[in-house]
């Protein structure tokens, strides 16, 4: 990954005098925001679930898709409406990591890229960033499943 | 070359010294949104109340922005467009687009230059050329970026949430231009005094960051580099200035920038100043301060040239500075290489 | 108690992901990539199924969860159908949010227009 040219001397004391000075991220109150920010996302989830679960009396495999479908909305609505990235501002992690995040980052570039046509552009670009999320997922959960095949044989 | 040499036109390795140099005789200078807020805002001749300036796009946006730099500060001296003989000028886009479609509807000579955020002082560098070998009467120097385009050519989505990294730096939405003149100008101007009297040609310098989110540290070896040059070739002494000003090596870029000249011996501490510093105040929220081309380009229009007119400042080396990277060539891991040009302006 | 949970296990599996991303150089988009499939995996080897029982949207909603669900997905779905369900396992069981991810995108991308961050 890294550069393959031997790095000269001075590109070495330059890079390590750049990492010492640099300033730093602040990361425990980004930690506490991520922890504060997941929570609340999470407990709305939970919230989905429970509505799913008792009122809409669906099955467990019902409520698991509704929970997604909704939490996918709503992210997918706050992106819209331009706020999700206030909030992904102040939560770092905490909203990058749920689904709704996941959300936030088809949305974004479909919307930002609406410009360069509706098949180029937004279609195109929609997985941009959510592709290799489900290039990766997708492909190892055939892996796995091969691999339980194989062991039940 | 012999005769080059031997007319005084060059010192040392990489400086051009004008025995007839161009004046600076107009400016004009468009802002976006956020950098009106700035502690410049009053100094800009146009400030955007919102970025994409009624055209459906900030591509279109963008080109705008450059085209009418050039025409406020053809106006401001009264000028025609038959009246410049070259457009000189660049921004960040993919092909320089902007500046390409700008020029376009300008309709004038136009030479489209790309040295990423360097491309102020490259095109008021070549411009001096131009007017001191007596090739123009006229150029305009211009420059243009824009926060919008350049965060969807070189980073994320805008609405897609997520953290700056502290040594981020925020691009300007801005465009500037000077037009300067050479002897044989008759015309009126509203500038009498600034005079690009000489200009030190940079070279590419990478000391090996790969971080795009760290540009400012990438460039400040580039920056240190032209002026240590700049110094040598010309025998003078950072005193000789009252200002040293960068282009948009940021907060920590310029702490970086004052490390590495006094690695060289130069102490330029309390003469430096770096553009992407001045243009947002620190409440702004701008992680480590502006940058792109359009930074340089506002501020000096707006803002230094002002100063050198009204005898504030004496004499200074504006050396914009750029990182030459491509959003492929950050993908595949490369590191970024600096260029800082520098020009020297001067009151006389 | 559920919410409890929901909320402690769900900011946990996010501050793991800050640790990620303000300590080494890892994008958004890599970690999304390794959150799943961690996700994937974890599930397989039944390390994840004891903290959706604890946890229940604390698990499921980071994208671990949907890691596990795609795992979970494929290893049920070979049961019943053998090889095959390693095939279509996996999207089945998530097929809406994965559905619900594209029809509110290229919806929600037709009303709505960025705007510059200020």
């Amino acid at each position: 990954m890294a550069n393959k040219q031997q790095k000269t001397p001075e590109q070495r004391r330059y890079q390590q005098r750049v990492n010492e000075k640099m300033p730093r991220s602040k990361t425990l109150s980004q930690c506490i925001r991520a922890f504060i920010s997941g929570g609340i996302i999470c407990s709305i989830g939970q919230l989905v679930h429970d509505i799913g679960e008792k009122w809409l009396m669906l099955d467990e495999k019902g409520v698991a898709a509704f929970t997604a479908i909704i939490m996918v909305f709503l992210g997918a609505s706050l992106t819209g409406l331009g706020v999700y990235d206030k909030i992904g501002s102040w939560s770092g992690a905490g909203s990058i990591v749920p689904i709704t995040g996941f959300a936030n980052s088809i949305v974004s570039p479909a919307m930002e890229f609406k410009r360069e046509g509706f098949v180029t552009g937004t279609a195109a670009k929609m997985f941009v960033i959510a592709g290799p999320v489900l290039v990766y997922g997708i492909g190892s959960s055939v892996i796995v499943g091969l691999i339980y095949a194989l062991l039940r044989a | 070359m012999d005769s080059v040499m031997q007319s005084g036109k060059r010192m040392g390795n990489q400086t051009l010294v004008f025995s007839n140099p161009g004046a600076v005789i107009s400016s004009g200078t468009i802002a976006g949104p956020m950098e009106g807020k700035g502690p410049l805002g009053e100094h800009f001749d146009t400030v955007l109340k919102e970025d994409t300036w009624g055209e459906d796009s900030w591509e279109k946006a963008e080109r705008k922005m450059f085209e009418q730099a050039v025409r406020r500060a053809m106006e401001k001296a009264e000028l025609n467009s038959g009246d410049v003989d070259c457009l000189l000028g660049g921004d960040l886009l993919n092909q320089i687009i902007s500046a390409n479609f700008a020029a376009r509807e300008l309709k004038m000579p136009f030479l489209g230059l790309y040295g990423a955020c360097s491309t102020m002082a490259e095109s008021l560098l070549i411009g001096g050329m131009l007017l001191d070998g007596g090739y123009a009467d006229c150029v305009a120097c211009t420059a243009v970026s824009h926060f919008s385009t350049a965060e969807r050519q070189y980073r994320n989505p805008l609405e897609m949430g997520g953290q700056t990294t502290p040594t981020a730096q925020r691009t300007v939405t801005g465009a500037g231009c000077s037009i300067a003149a050479g002897p044989n100008y008759s015309g009126s101007r509203i500038y009498r005094n600034i005079f690009i009297t000489a200009g030190t040609i940079g070279k590419v310098v990478d000391l090996g960051i790969t971080d795009a989110n760290n540009m400012g540290a990438a460039m400040a070896p580039a920056a240190a580099d032209t002026l240590a040059a700049h110094l040598s070739d010309t025998g003078r002494g950072v005193m000789d200035y009252d200002l040293v000003v960068t282009g948009d090596l940021g907060s920590f870029g310029s702490e970086m920038f004052i490390d590495l000249c006094r690695d060289n011996g130069i102490d330029i501490q309390d003469r430096h100043m770096d553009c992407g510093n001045m243009i947002f105040a620190p409440e702004q929220k701008v992680d480590c301060g502006g940058s792109g081309c359009g930074c340089s380009a506002s501020v000096l229009n707006a803002y230094l040239l002002d100063k050198i007119e009204k005898g504030e400042l004496r004499r200074i080396f504006f050396m914009a500075t750029g990182a030459l990277l491509s959003p492929t060539s950050s993908m595949q891991s490369e590191s970024i290489p600096g260029i800082a040009h520098g020009v020297v302006l001067e009151r006389k | 108690m559920d919410y409890v949970w929901a909320f402690v296990i769900g900011g946990g599996i996010c501050v793991i992901g800050q640790l990620l991303l303000s300590l080494t150089r890892l994008t958004p988009a890599r970690i999304l990539v390794v959150f799943v499939t961690v996700g994937v995996v974890l599930s397989a080897l039944g390390l994840y199924e004891p903290l959706v029982e604890l946890a229940g949207a604390g698990a499921t909603v980071p994208l671990t969860g949907f890691g596990y669900s795609l795992g979970k997905g494929a290893i049920e779905a070979v049961g019943e159908k053998g090889v095959i369900g390693a095939f279509t396992g996996g999207i089945t069981a998530t097929a809406g949010g994965i559905a619900a991810a594209i029809v509110f995108g290229y919806l929600f991308a037709m009303i709505f227009t960025p705007k510059t961050k200020m």
